[in-house]
C-alpha cells in the first residue's frame, strides 16, 4: 500500500491532459528519483554487488560445505591439524586454513556470514519497526503521549548499553534471539527519535488536516497518510543500523555472550583466534576480513541511500565527482 | 541556566533511580538461587537459609528494595558473591585502569577525529579529503576487538619476531609506580580504542563544519578580512563543535564504565574485565554495581556535556 505524495498525484494529473508529445516528461517522485540516482552510483553498485554475493554465500553455505564435502563443524584431525595439532595454512584442500580443531575456516566462514546476516537484518528490522510506531505515536499525538515516550526514548539511550547488554544476558544465558531482542532493545529509540521529529513537523501538513476532515482515523492518517513520508529517512539510518547491529552480534559473541560454539558465527571464531594468531594468522584474518567486507559494504550502500535521497547532503566517506 | 541545570539533573537522578529498580529486580528473576549456589554442593537446608537470612534475602521484597537503595545512595553496593571484597573495592581497583585507558584514549581520539575531520571540510573533494574519509570508513566499519587483534598481531607478535619489544601484548603497570610503563603498557589499547571512536569523529566534524562554514556570518567574518585560520578555528569550529561534544560526552561516560571490548583483548585488569568475569561467576551484586556505576557516569557526562554547550556556542542560551 503505498501513497503517492501530494507532489506526485499533481504533476502525473498534469501530464495525462497535456499533448502526446510531452508525455515523455514524467512525473518523479521522490522514490523514483533516489532510485534513478541510486542506480547511476558506481559505489551503492558496487557495495550492493558484494552485499549480494555475502547473502548467497551465506544462503548456500550447506550446498559450498556438501560440494566441499566439509561441514562447519567436522574435525579433521588427520588433514586438518599438522602432526604437532597445529592448524593447516590455506591451501587446496582448505582454502582458508583449519582453525584449533582442524575445522575447515572457509566453511565456518560461510556458516558465520547466516548468523552474522540475520541477526543484523533482524534485529535492524525490530528496531525500526518499534522505533517507527513509538515515534509516529509520539510525534501524532504530542503532548502527555509524546512527554512520556520521548522520556522513555531518552532513558534508553542514556544506558551504557553494552554493560546493560551483558547484565541481560547473565540473566537469560547467552542465544541468538536473546543478542538480536538486545540488540534491538537499544536501537530502536534513535530511530523513534527520528521519526518522532519529522512526524512533528509533517502533521501540520494540508494534506494531514484534509485527511482528518475526511474523517480518517487516526490509526488511518498516521499509518496511511504520514507514515510514507517519514519513510525516506527511516531506510536511509535502517541501512546504517544494519552493520552497527552486525558488529553489536559480533561483540557479544566474541564476548562468550553471544552465540555460544560450537555455532560458528565470525565473532566467536575471532575469539578462539586470539589464542591461536602467533601460529595461524588466517584463523584471525580471514573471519576478520569477513566481517569487516560485510559491515564497510554496508556503511557504503547507506551511505549512497544517503546521498540519493538528498543530493545536496554532504557525503560523508567518498567524494565521487558526479 | 539553574533552571535548566535542576531539570537536568532531576532527569539524572530519575534516570539512576529507573536503572537501579530495574538491576534491582534482577537480583529475583536469576535463575539461581544465589543462597543455594554459595551455600555449595553439601550444604543443608539450615546452611542455605542462615546464608539467606544473612544476605537479607528472607526479608520482604520492599524492604529489601529500601536498603538496597539507601545502600546505594551512601556508596555501599554489597558485598560481592565470589570474592569476599566489597564491589565498591573492587570498582576500586579496576577504575585507576580503566580511567587511564580512557583518558588517553580519549585525548587522542579528540585530536586525532577533529583536527582531521577539520582538514577534510575545509578542503571538499580534495585528496586529503577523499583520502581522510576513506580511512574514516575503514575504522568506522572496523569492530574494536578485531583492531586490537589486528594490532597485537603486527604491532606485538610480528616486531617481538624481529626483537622489536616496544608495545607488549597485555598488562598492566600503574601510572604511581612507573609513568613510562604505564604509558609504554597502554600504546596499543590507546591505539585501539582511539582510531575506532576517531573515525565517528572525523564523519561527526566534517558534516558539521561544512554545514557551519556555508553560513553567513562565516562569511562576514572573511570579508572582515579575519585570516582564514582563524575564521575555521574560531568561528566555525567553536560553532560545529557541538554534535562532536555530544557524542564525547556519551563516548567518554559508556567507557569509563568499562572499555569493555578493549580491556578483554588487551588483558587490562579494568572495569571492562570485571564486569566479564563477575558474569561468569554469577557475582550478582558486583554486576549491578557496576551497572549502577556505568549508568551514573552516562548521566553525568551528559549534564557536563550540557553545560559545555552554553559556553562554547554563544547561540546556545539554556532555558
Amino acid at each position: 500500500m503505498t501513497v503517492t505524495p501530494p507532489d506526485q498525484i499533481e504533476s502525473t494529473g498534469l501530464s495525462s491532459t497535456l499533448p502526446a508529445a510531452v508525455e515523455a516528461i514524467e512525473g518523479r517522485g521522490p522514490w523514483l528519483l533516489a532510485w534513478a540516482r541510486l542506480r547511476r552510483d558506481k559505489v551503492a553498485v558496487g557495495s550492493s554487488v558484494v552485499i549480494l554475493g555475502i547473502i548467497l554465500l551465506a544462503l548456500f553455505a550447506p550446498w559450498v560445505a556438501h560440494l566441499v564435502g566439509h561441514g562447519p563443524n567436522t574435525q579433521f584431525r588427520t588433514t586438518g591439524l599438522s602432526p604437532d595439532g597445529i592448524p593447516v595454512g590455506p591451501g587446496s584442500t582448505f582454502l582458508f586454513g583449519t582453525d584449533d580443531l582442524g575445522r575447515d575456516v572457509f566453511i565456518r566462514v560461510i556458516y558465520g556470514a547466516r548468523i552474522s546476516l540475520l541477526a543484523g537484518a533482524v534485529s535492524a528490522g525490530l528496531a525500526v519497526a518499534v522505533g517507527v510506531i513509538i515515534g509516529l505515536a509520539a510525534g501524532y499525538f504530542g503532548g502527555a503521549v509524546d512527554g512520556v515516550l520521548s522520556r522513555f526514548m531518552d532513558v534508553v539511550l542514556s544506558l551504557p548499553y553494552l554493560v546493560f547488554a551483558i547484565a541481560l544476558v547473565s540473566l537469560l544465558g547467552p542465544s541468538l534471539a536473546i543478542s538480536v531482542a538486545v540488540i534491538a532493545f537499544f536501537s530502536w529509540a534513535s530511530v523513534g527519535r527520528i521519526v518522532r521529529g519529522q512526524v512533528l513537523s509533517i502533521k501540520e501538513k494540508e494534506f494531514v488536516e484534509a485527511a482528518r476532515s475526511l474523517g480518517a482515523s487516526h490509526l488511518r492518517i498516521m499509518f496511511i497518510d504520514i507514515l510514507p513520508n517519514v519513510l525516506a529517512p527511516t531506510i536511509v539510518y535502517a541501512t546504517m543500523l544494519i552493520p552497527l547491529s552486525i558488529v553489536f552480534e559480533a561483540t557479544l559473541s566474541f564476548l562468550g555472550i553471544g552465540v555460544l560454539p560450537p555455532t560458528a558465527t565470525w565473532g566467536n571464531m575471532l575469539s578462539e583466534s586470539i589464542a591461536y594468531y602467533k601460529v595461524a594468522w588466517w584463523f584471525v584474518a580471514f573471519p576478520g576480513l569477513a566481517l569487516l567486507i560485510t559491515t564497510m559494504a554496508f556503511n557504503l550502500l547507506g551511505d549512497c541511500v544517503r546521498d540519493a535521497f538528498d543530493p545536496r547532503g554532504n557525503r560523508l566517506f567518498v567524494a565521487t565527482e558526479e | 541556566m539553574l533552571r535548566f541545570l535542576v531539570r537536568r539533573v532531576i532527569f539524572g537522578v530519575v534516570v539512576l533511580w529507573i536503572v537501579a529498580t530495574v538491576v534491582f529486580a534482577m537480583y529475583f528473576i536469576a535463575p539461581h538461587d544465589v543462597a543455594r549456589t554459595l551455600a555449595g554442593r553439601q550444604a543443608n537446608a539450615e546452611t542455605v537459609a542462615a546464608i539467606r537470612h544473612n544476605l537479607g534475602l528472607d526479608r520482604p521484597i520492599l524492604s529489601q528494595y529500601g536498603s538496597f537503595l539507601w545502600k546505594a545512595l551512601h556508596g555501599n553496593l554489597g558485598y560481592s558473591y565470589s570474592n569476599s571484597e566489597s564491589v565498591t573495592s573492587l570498582i576500586g581497583h579496576g577504575l585507576p585502569v580503566t580511567v587511564s585507558l580512557v583518558v588517553g584514549g580519549a585525548l587522542l581520539w579528540l585530536v586525532l577525529g577533529v583536527t582531521t575531520g577539520v582538514l577534510a571540510a575545509t578542503r571538499p573533494r580534495s585528496v586529503v579529503d577523499r583520502t581522510t574519509t576513506g580511512f574514516a570508513l575503514f575504522f568506522y566499519s572496523m569492530p574494536t576487538f578485531l583492531l586490537g587483534e589486528v594490532l597485537l598481531l603486527l604491532l606485538f607478535f610480528r616486531l617481538h619476531l624481529v626483537g622489536i619489544d616496544w608495545f607488549p601484548g597485555a598488562g598492566f603497570v600503574p601510572f604511581s609506580e612507573n609513568p613510562l610503563q604505564w604509558a609504554r603498557y597502554l600504546i596499543l589499547p590507546w591505539l585501539t580504542i582511539a582510531l575506532v571512536t576517531a573515525a565517528t569523529y572525523i564523519r561527526l566534524t566534517r558534516g558539521s563544519m561544512l554545514e557551519v562554514m556555508g553560513e553567513d556570518y562565516i562569511r562576514t567574518a572573511r570579508a572582515k578580512g579575519l585570516r582564514k585560520r582563524r575564521v575555521i578555528y574560531r568561528h566555525g569550529l567553536r560553532a560545529a563543535i557541538t554534535p562532536v561534544l555530544t557524542q564525547f560526552g556519551i563516548d567518554v561516560g559508556t567507557l569509563l564504565g568499562g572499555a569493555i571490548v578493549t580491556e578483554n583483548v588487551f588483558g587490562l585488569p579494568g572495569l571492562g574485565q570485571l564486569v566479564i568475569s563477575s558474569l561468569a561467576k554469577q557475582d550478582l551484586p558486583t554486576v549491578i554495581g557496576l551497572v549502577l556505576l556505568a549508568s551514573a557516569f552516562v548521566v553525568v557526562a551528559n549534564i557536563i556535556v550540557d553545560i559545555l554547550y552554553s559556553v562554547l556556542d554563544a547561540r546556545v542560551r539554556l532555558s
